[in-house]
């Protein structure tokens, strides 16, 4: 009797083991090598995160678009990591997959990055916000210090309680840039605003970014910048939470990476209001995009850094400016001009900022 | 006896197999192809010598934290903070990696010693609240996680490197990666953790059944009123058993520092693997061999996953539904307990 139920349970795994592996053959299929295919793998934060890694896939979406590639293998495509072990076995499922280009999307990458270029130096790779010293590397950085002085300039020219706040991701040295190109930009048009930074420790945990918020706000801080990817969800929830309170509360968040006026839009007492005061582009997709065009074309910048700041449009302030007033954008032209000319050196760390603070005296 | 092992077998593997079952139903109303999801699934973990390689290294870390969970559980204990203990084990065994400079018969041991003194180290603090002030071991050690989270991100910060984000790479000495398992895996990040994963098993298992401390551990477990009339000192063995389970999710932790990455960066959050732990030792019965193939189970389905979106159009979220949907059904064994009985009753 016994002997009967276990072959039976026995027999059952046995056909659903079969079943399963009979299907199993189809996943290796090679893709039709014809044109040029190109890939990228996520951090942690996937490619809806509202800012950087969606940036990178917008850029790629666009360059596939431009040059009639499909989307998957042969065409391009994105894989997402869904913990820090996964960085590596990603980018060789993508080498694998035989593509002619391979981004890794974000400083956390770079490790896994120059790892798998080193066991195969015939893939071209391609890291964003690191550098990566290998010939088959080409390294994609960005001068976030220009651009976050430029709405830092926002911020002090806009802020009526001269209390401005900073929420950073986590503390380290590409976050820092944010900070003190914001800082500086805040000093250099408003001496009298103080700028209070705090930082999260993540950047994916929007509640902690709703909590710190509340608390900046609470103390009469009116802005708040963020540079902490989807934990600024978090702020945004908040000030559009405050403003359903009192609509007439001047209370503002200035966005990161991509143009975050869409995340903004609040509706309080029948009308429509926006949060969001302008936001701190930086134009992943332009430099995804170049860095994609240049290999094609078979100009594959293996082995450079190359750094995107305001002159080659890879930062910058959002295109949507209905929040700031006229004479402000004035003069945040004024300053990008300095800065591209040369007039004026944005800070990168904050040794830096104390010296430019000291200029300023 | 026999009939109730049979029972302690079939639980899992039915639950595994309603898993898959109704993971497929949710695939079928999202608009997914679970066929093609399955195979990619498959080919994903077993499909070719790399994602063999890979679903071995995953399966690693799995093993040793299933193992602590386990020894835990087996003791009376809830031991949540695994995930804790790992992550100090972590930060300890790439310590020790970058800051000797010894031969490597002397240096790998010492790293990993390093890393299940300081598990254990981590496990002992909510073992002796319990043992001598009846403090409930689920909160401390769930506390103690996000102590070892944010302590071994400011050490990382502060000690192991320049306010940067993460540590130097360990000493070629202390690694546990090996070019000639790469080599036969086709670059994957296979390394020799697995040979001390199964070590671990075996030692787990000698000492819960074949020695008479092991006796004293579980019979602690089971009655600590009876154990105490038996006149054995139920403290220093609730204590004792903490600390082996904080010992082995010591030793995974640097599975991940000495094999995996050969550093430690800073983390935004909780690497998973000690809570995946108790679903791992949950689902293998919390029996040194049944971890090994649950273990293989999990690393299979983390690993395989990573293939669903790029050849199946399925998103990996959908994985998490079905291991979920795994554990629920162990979790409700009782259920499947009750069929197989009617079963029983209805054969004869």
């Amino acid at each position: 009797m016994k002997k009967r139920r276990f072959g039976l349970a026995l027999s059952l795994v046995l056909a659903a083991g079969t079943l399963l592996s009979a299907c199993a053959n189809n996943g290796d299929k090679a893709g039709d090598k014809k044109g040029f295919s190109v890939a990228m793998v996520t951090d942690v934060g996937g490619i809806d995160d509202k800012s950087f890694n969606q940036s990178a896939w917008e850029g790629l979406q666009k360059f596939g678009e431009d040059n009639g590639l499909k989307k998957g293998r042969g065409g391009y495509d994105y894989l997402q990591s869904q913990s820090d072990s996964d960085y590596a076995t990603n980018l060789n499922k993508l080498v694998r997959s035989d593509y002619d280009l391979i981004y890794g999307i974000g400083y956390l990458m770079a490790d896994a990055v120059g790892q798998i270029a080193e066991q195969k130096p015939k893939g071209k790779f391609a890291i964003v916000d690191s550098v990566v010293n290998k010939p088959n590397v080409a390294s994609i950085t960005f001068k976030e210090n220009e651009g976050s002085f430029l709405v830092g300039v926002v911020a002090g020219l806009t802020t009526k309680t001269n209390k401005i706040g900073f929420i950073g991701g986590m503390e380290i040295p590409l976050i820092e840039k944010f900070e003190s190109g914001f800082r500086a930009g805040v000093k250099a048009v408003n001496p009298k605003a103080k700028v209070e930074v705090q930082y999260a420790g993540a950047f994916d945990q929007a509640d902690k970014g709703k909590a710190i918020a509340s608390s900046m706000y609470a103390s009469g801080v009116d802005i708040i910048y963020h540079a902490a990817g989807a934990t600024g969800n978090g702020v945004f929830s908040e000030a559009k939470d405050l403003k359903t309170k009192d609509p007439n509360r001047e209370i503002w968040v200035i966005g990161v990476d991509k143009d975050q006026a869409p995340e903004g839009v609040v509706k309080a007492g029948g009308k429509t209001y926006n949060v969001t005061l302008t936001s701190m582009v930086k134009r992943v997709d332009v430099a995804v995009y170049d860095v994609a065009k240049k290999t094609k074309e078979g100009n594959f910048p293996g082995g450079k850094t190359i750094e995107y700041g305001l002159p080659e449009n890879g930062v910058g302030i959002a295109p949507t400016q209905d929040n700031i007033k006229p004479e402000v954008l004035k003069a945040v032209d004024e300053w990008k001009q300095k800065i591209i000319k040369g007039e004026v050196k944005v800070p990168k760390t904050r040794e830096e900022y104390k010296q430019f603070e000291a200029t300023l005296k | 006896m026999s009939s109730s092992r049979l029972t302690n077998f079939l639980v899992p593997v039915l639950a595994v197999l309603l898993g898959v079952l109704v993971g497929s139903i949710v695939m079928l109303v999202s608009g997914y192809d679970p066929i093609a999801g399955y195979s990619a699934l498959l080919y994903g973990a077993f499909g070719d010598n790399y994602y063999i390689g890979e679903t071995i290294r995953q399966t690693t870390p799995y093993i040793l934290a299933g193992l602590a969970v386990a020894f835990a559980f087996r003791t009376g204990l809830f031991n949540i903070g695994v995930e804790g203990q790992l992550i100090i084990g972590w930060l300890a065994s790439v310590w020790v990696g970058v800051a000797f400079d010894l031969p490597k018969v002397i240096h790998l041991p010492l790293a990993i010693l390093a890393a299940a003194v300081a598990g254990a180290l981590w496990a002992f603090i909510p073992g002796f609240l319990k043992a001598h002030f009846k403090v409930h071991e689920v909160i401390i050690t769930i506390m103690m996680n996000y102590i070892a989270l944010h302590v071994s991100n400011a050490i990382i910060r502060s000690v192991l490197s320049n306010q940067g984000f993460k540590s130097e790479k360990i000493h070629e000495t202390a690694s546990l990666q090996s070019e000639f398992l790469q080599s036969i895996t086709d670059y994957s990040t296979l390394h020799y953790g697995i040979i001390v994963a199964v070590i671990g098993a075996i030692i787990m298992w000698f000492l819960l059944e074949k020695t008479t401390k092991g006796y004293e551990l579980r019979a602690v477990g089971f009655n600590q009123h009876a154990s105490h009339y038996a006149g054995m000192n139920v403290k220093r063995n609730i204590i004792l058993a903490m600390v082996i389970s904080g010992a082995f999710a010591g030793v995974a932790g640097a599975m991940e520092g000495l094999g995996t990455f050969g550093n430690i960066s800073v983390k935004a959050g909780f690497t998973g693997i000690g809570f995946d732990g108790i679903a791992v030792a949950l689902i293998g019965g919390n029996n040194a061999f049944g971890i090994l193939l649950s273990a293989l189970l999990f690393g299979a389905l983390k690993v395989g996953a990573l293939e669903m979106p790029s050849s199946a159009d399925v998103p990996t979220e959908l994985v998490d539904i079905v291991i979920a949907l795994i554990i629920f059904f162990v979790a409700s064994s009782y259920l499947i307990r009750l069929l197989l009985s009617r079963f029983k009753k209805e054969g004869k």
